[in-house]
């Protein structure tokens, strides 16, 4: 069934293939007849017959015959004679198969059957016979593997019993991979429901390790055994529990809260200095999955300032799934003359009902508790002044190395905020830790013995799932996702991908690593004010943004130089107010989609991307047009006809203050796009360097 | 005398070609000249079929043993004086013995009385390899459709340690074996892939011009066991390719004492055929098959293709004398038991007959000790037809060749069933040194009984797996000799010390060629191509 060579065809067989589509079409002609005048007599349902013998696939034929059958049952019902509903139903497996027998991958002729079976008339038995035969003749058919389960569930047959089938077929050819898959699906129930003999799933999952290494090692080109191991190693690592992983503020925090963009937070920690101009400041919760359920009900959140109950928690995420890893809700600051200096005690805790539940299913139930102060100040009225006067220069010269304050602040906590749940926190069980130590041996020693792209990349994702109890060792992960580039250019994107998250992950890692990315931006007119911190991740080949749950405090953030396609993971930076993007690959406004969410956002560099390059963006999975539905809920008429052509970049800085944009170098700049800006963007004092006005 | 009478004569009395014994060879050349319009006369002094290829009851093989026991002519040797009104004179046909040094032992002398239900091959262990030139050789013919087969399940090497581990012998069976550690598998695998990817380079000349994956022509003249070597493979995956799978008889790893070092040409070539055998028949497991009935029924099988293309059979004839010329010396027909003469251009006669008086030139080239043993049970609970292979050393440090051993169990109809017959082989060059290695090999894998007991010990269950305990077993000597064929009469070649029957089949085909150099060994018939590949096995 599998590779065979195709062949030419022959005179003969292109003749005998016009007498076959003629006899078609008359059969096809005839049934359409029957079908419309109603006629279910014996020998129009004859006809149907012929016509799928030949050709399985007429989906009218074999819906014809779904009518016919409904019609003669409704006749016999009456006299509700077993019999004669049996015989009816049989022909229709007779047929069926017949069919299977000239195309046993027929769609057509796999749904037809199950429809007779599930009318519930005809022996099962029969059918166990039937799929020996066809997965003998094709023991990867998936179609059959499909129909296997079908009957499988219908007859009650044990799981068991088909996870054993699933090794006798693996046994007789591994390359299979509609067994493996079969088998994933029945161990996932075995051990979901903790049938007997597959609890703890540790010794299940240990002697499905040792099975698949059997294959993997004999032939590591061949692909299904990978697939397979993927899925366990998935299955192995993936936490089974849900809980908060990260916090803004995070837990200890004393947070200053200036009601100017422009606070000069010199003296403090840029971890945990933030300001605001809206009388509110942002509360952000990070999961370790995307979770829903997050409102006032279950987060109970203690403060003089604001009633529990007042407070909306909104999902972080572009989608409209309602879930979301990070979740965001807005605390409102006391009067801002009346509360200076004092300050304010928040507690956060997991509220009293339940409800917080991951995608997957998993309820968060680790407790935990996040208690920081805050503190308003307000600003002296000179240095008021300076506000948004001068335009941010995302210069070199602009920045200047920040070690000595940083490094003695002793602030960082939100780096430690695993610390909040170290205690209640699942310890990685000792034997994931075991299986994936033994795992990474393995693949080294394959790795030794032969070149082998997907033995990399396993290694690569199984060194990087070390974290959970050790630190990766950062250095031969990238080593490896950079070989896998020069290896196998066809992935070249999902290797850059990956190698760009491990690096973030690098940066990420320690208070030390981070801080030396950490730069303090100096106005060079006006040095005495806004000297904010700048989170300097330019020129690092990034092509995705990780690790974004260290990052929660990052208010200005440089990111030009890269090779951003997407800035997915970006929208959790609630306090981002300044953003460098230029010089990336970005090819479309909705890929700053993640934008929308930032509300404070005031300065924004996307110059010399790839914007109105290409009319279609072909690297996004969904090319958005105003037809969609989740566009045209954003986007009435009038808006659509402000918007015009720009209706893109209309979606996404909606709403938005932008005071600085810079925009030059994409393709999509024009007079017109500038006067579109201008228009829609009133709040913006600068348009690519030049001030407005 | 008496006897002569009973022998109805002979009519015609002129042949194209006569034969005695009716082994595979002769059966195999009677088949092949009677379809190229041969007239064949096809005689056997004995009463059955395959003179030392047949497959006999338990008494048949007793009886056979004490004949050939009893050395000397099998019949009276006429007066070689010569008739002066003839133009001929009649030379006694000497017989001779392939099998000596019997030793047969009766354990639990109850299974005599089942006699009639085994048939025990005189010249095993013999199994066909499903890609074989010999399988080939039964579609082309049409024997095929008088002939049932079964697959040889597994192929099992004795680890040295009184346990016997499995041969990963296919992708699937690398894949199956738990004894062979991960990193093996892989060399393994792709070991049999570097075979795989050579042969097809080759084949495809010039197409593919890919010559990366091509064994240099220094490896392949190369000894194959250092070719392994450079492989890197293990010693154990190195002894299971080469006694297992390439079924080489000597140690390679010992050049002085070896008598034949496999060189990698013909490694890969031995190891290409053994993967080719693996699923071309979608009902055999194995690389092997092994003809129901036993491998008696295979000379018959030729025999009775022979006799519907005119072959005429006469069994139980014994012949006297060969009839040669007065003048040029040559073969003329020969003398029946029955005192009748019988003419034809061409004699050709099996191995165990000799004219004493011309001394033909035969050469000695060892010796081959085989046993036959009947044991009451098989020597793993999963499988009853399997090959055991014992590389060498591993029994004794001093045993030099490859001892192989082949069981069958009763739904090959070759014993009642509960009971299996395991058959053994070793090259040797005398027959205490062979039997010594054939008893070390039954003794270390099942229970010699001590002698007067019973076979009560079953009960001492020492492992998971019982020893089975011997039945009745029989123990021979064969001498392995060439002999030439020049002189107008024509030798079949003798039962080898092969597992395959690929030698016996090539000199049987060169011999037809030499006969009738411009007949065609088998022409294809339309009617033998529809013979499938599938109706081989049933």
């Amino acid at each position: 069934m599998h590779g065979r060579p195709r062949k030419a065809p022959k005179h003969e067989d292109s003749e005998a293939s016009t007498r076959k589509a003629a006899n078609l079409r008359t059969l096809q002609s005839q049934l359409l007849h029957n079908h419309h005048e109603l006629i279910y007599s014996k020998e129009a349902i004859e006809i149907s017959s012929k016509l799928l013998e030949i050709n399985p696939e007429s989906y009218t034929a074999w819906n014809y015959r779904k009518l016919a059958v409904e019609h003669h049952l409704n006749q016999s019902q009456t006299g509700s004679d077993s019999e004669a509903i049996k015989s009816i139903l049989d022909e229709e497996l007779r047929v069926v198969e017949n069919a299977l027998r000239q195309n046993f991958k027929s769609y057509g002729a796999w749904h037809h059957r199950k429809w007779v079976l599930s009318k519930r008339h005809s022996s099962v038995d029969h059918e166990f016979r039937l799929l020996e035969k066809l997965q003998k003749a094709d023991s990867r058919n998936f179609h059959a593997w499909n129909y296997r389960r079908f009957i499988a569930a219908l007859q009650n047959r044990s799981e068991e019993d088909e996870l054993k089938f699933t090794t006798d077929m693996i046994n007789t050819n591994f390359s299979n991979y509609s067994a493996w898959h079969n088998r994933s699906v029945l161990l996932s129930h075995l051990i979901e429901k903790k049938a007997q003999g597959f609890c703890p799933k540790e010794k299940v999952l240990t002697e499905e390790f040792e099975l698949i290494h059997q294959a993997l090692f004999t032939d590591p080109d061949d692909q299904s055994g990978w697939f397979y191991h993927l899925w366990l190693i998935n299955l192995t690592i993936q936490p089974d529990y849900c809980l908060l992983i990260s916090s803004w503020p995070s837990n200890g925090a004393d947070v200053i809260i200036s009601s100017d963009i422009n606070f000069d937070c010199l003296d403090l920690s840029p971890f945990t200095c933030s300001h605001s101009d809206t009388g509110t400041f942002p509360l952000v919760l990070y999961f370790n999955q995307a979770v829903k359920g997050v409102n006032s009900s279950t987060i109970t959140v203690d403060t003089v300032l604001n009633t529990n109950e007042n407070l909306t928690w909104h999902p972080v995420s572009t989608n409209n799934s309602g879930t979301a890893v990070a979740w965001v809700t807005h605390l409102s600051l006391p009067d801002l003359k009346a509360g200076s200096l004092r300050d304010y005690p928040v507690k956060v805790s997991l509220g009293k009902s339940p409800g917080i539940v991951s995608s997957n299913g998993f309820q968060c139930s680790v407790p935990f508790q996040i208690e920081f102060r805050f503190r308003v100040q307000n600003l002296v009225e000179e240095v008021k002044k300076g506000l948004d006067v001068e335009m941010i220069v995302w210069r070199d010269e602009n920045y200047q190395m920040e070690d000595k304050d940083l490094q003695d602040s002793g602030a960082i906590v939100s780096l430690d905020h695993l610390s909040i749940n170290s205690n209640t926190e699942p310890a990685a069980s000792s034997w994931v830790e075991q299986i994936i130590a033994n795992e990474i041996e393995l693949f080294r020693e394959l790795l030794a013995e032969i070149n082998c792209k997907i033995g990399k990349l396993t290694l690569a994702r199984l060194l990087r799932a070390t974290s959970a109890y050790a630190t990766i060792p950062i250095e031969e992960v990238l080593k490896l996702y950079s070989e896998l580039m020069k290896l196998d250019p066809s992935h070249l994107q999902y290797y850059k991908d990956e190698h760009s998250l491990v690096l973030m992950k690098k940066v990420t890692s320690s208070k030390e690593s981070l801080l030396r990315h950490c730069w303090r931006y100096k106005n060079l007119k006006f040095p005495s004010v806004d000297n904010p911190i700048c989170l300097r991740l330019n020129n690092l080949s990034l092509s995705r943004i990780g690790s974004v749950e260290h990052l929660l405090w990052v208010q200005m953030l440089d990111l030009s130089h890269n090779e951003l396609q997407s800035i997915e993971g970006l929208e959790t930076m609630q306090l981002l107010s300044r953003l460098n993007l230029s010089r990336n690959k970005l090819s479309s406004f909705s890929a700053l989609e993640p934008l929308r969410l930032l509300k404070s956002l005031k300065v924004l560099d996307i110059s010399f991307n790839e914007i109105g390059d290409h009319s279609i963006d072909t690297r996004r999975y969904l090319f958005s047009s105003p037809l969609c539905h989740s566009v045209r809920k954003n986007l009435n008429g009038d808006d659509f006809a402000t918007a015009g052509k720009y209706w893109e970049a209309f979606l996404i800085f909606k709403g938005m203050n932008l005071i600085q944009f810079d925009v030059v170098g994409n393709s999509i700049m024009n007079g017109n796009f500038r006067s579109f800006l201008r228009k829609f963007l009133p709040s913006l004092k600068w348009l690519d360097g030049e001030e407005l006005h | 005398m008496n006897e002569t009478e009973t022998y109805p004569p002979i009519d015609p009395s002129n042949f194209d070609l006569i034969l005695v014994g009716t082994g595979i060879p002769e059966s195999i050349l009677a088949a092949a000249a009677s379809a190229a319009g041969k007239s064949v006369l096809h005689l056997d002094p004995n009463s059955f079929y395959g003179t030392h290829f047949s497959s006999l009851s338990l008494d048949e093989f007793s009886s056979f043993v004490r004949s050939e026991s009893t050395t000397g002519p099998s019949c009276t040797p006429q007066s070689p004086a010569s008739n002066p009104d003839c133009d001929f004179i009649a030379v006694g046909l000497e017989h001779r013995c392939l099998y000596s040094d019997f030793e047969i032992s009766t354990q639990t002398p109850g299974v005599l009385e089942l006699s009639r239900n085994f048939n025990l091959d005189l010249a095993g262990p013999r199994a066909l390899l499903c890609a074989d030139s010999t399988v080939d050789l039964f579609l082309r013919s049409g024997v095929s459709q008088y002939l049932e087969f079964k697959s040889i399940d597994a192929s099992f090497v004795y680890d040295g340690m009184g346990g016997l581990s499995s041969v990963p012998d296919s992708r699937a069976g690398i894949f199956k074996d738990r004894n062979l550690r991960l990193t093996e598998k892989n060399l393994l695998m792709r070991f049999f892939k570097l075979v795989q990817d050579h042969l097809g380079v080759s084949d495809s000349d010039g197409v593919k011009s890919n010559d990366s994956s091509k064994i240099s022509e220094e490896d392949l003249e190369s000894p194959f066991v250092e070719f392994m070597e450079k492989m890197r493979l293990p010693p154990k995956i190195k002894s299971i390719i080469l006694y297992a799978i390439a079924l080489a008889d000597y140690d390679q790893d010992n050049m002085e004492a070896s008598k034949d070092i496999l060189k990698t040409k013909d490694g890969i070539d031995r190891l290409a055929l053994y993967h080719s055998s693996i699923g071309r028949f979608p009902n055999a497991l194995g690389a092997m098959i092994y003809p129901i009935y036993g491998q008696g029924e295979l000379p018959q099988a030729f025999c009775r293709r022979a006799a519907v293309k005119g072959c005429i059979y006469v069994l139980r004839m014994p012949v006297s004398a060969v009839l040669m010329d007065k003048h040029n010396g040559k073969c003329k027909g020969v003398r029946l038991g029955s005192g009748q003469d019988i003419f034809s251009h061409h004699l050709v006669v099996n191995p165990s007959f000799t004219i004493p008086r011309h001394s033909v030139s035969s050469v000695s080239k060892g010796k081959v000790a085989r046993a036959v043993c009947i044991t009451s049970g098989s020597l793993k609970s999963d499988v009853s037809n399997f090959l055991v292979v014992y590389p060498p050393r591993s029994l004794h440090s001093d045993q030099v060749t490859a001892i192989r051993s082949l069981q069958i169990g009763s739904n090959l109809a070759v014993c009642p069933s509960g009971l299996f017959v395991l058959y053994f082989s070793t090259l040797c060059d005398d027959a205490n040194q062979g039997k010594k290695s054939l008893l070390s090999a039954m003794t270390a894998l099942f229970t010699l009984p001590i002698s007067g007991e019973p076979e009560n010990h079953i009960l001492v269950q020492s492992d998971t797996e019982v020893k089975p305990s011997l039945v009745w077993s029989a123990l021979y000597i064969q001498d392995l000799t060439t002999t030439d064929m020049s002189w107008s009469i024509y030798y079949t070649p003798m039962p080898d010390g092969n597992l395959n029957y690929k030698d016996l089949v090539d000199a049987t085909t060169e011999l037809f060629h030499h006969i009738y150099p411009d007949e065609e060994f088998f022409p294809m018939t339309t009617a033998s191509e529809s013979a499938e590949d599938d109706d081989v096995i049933l």
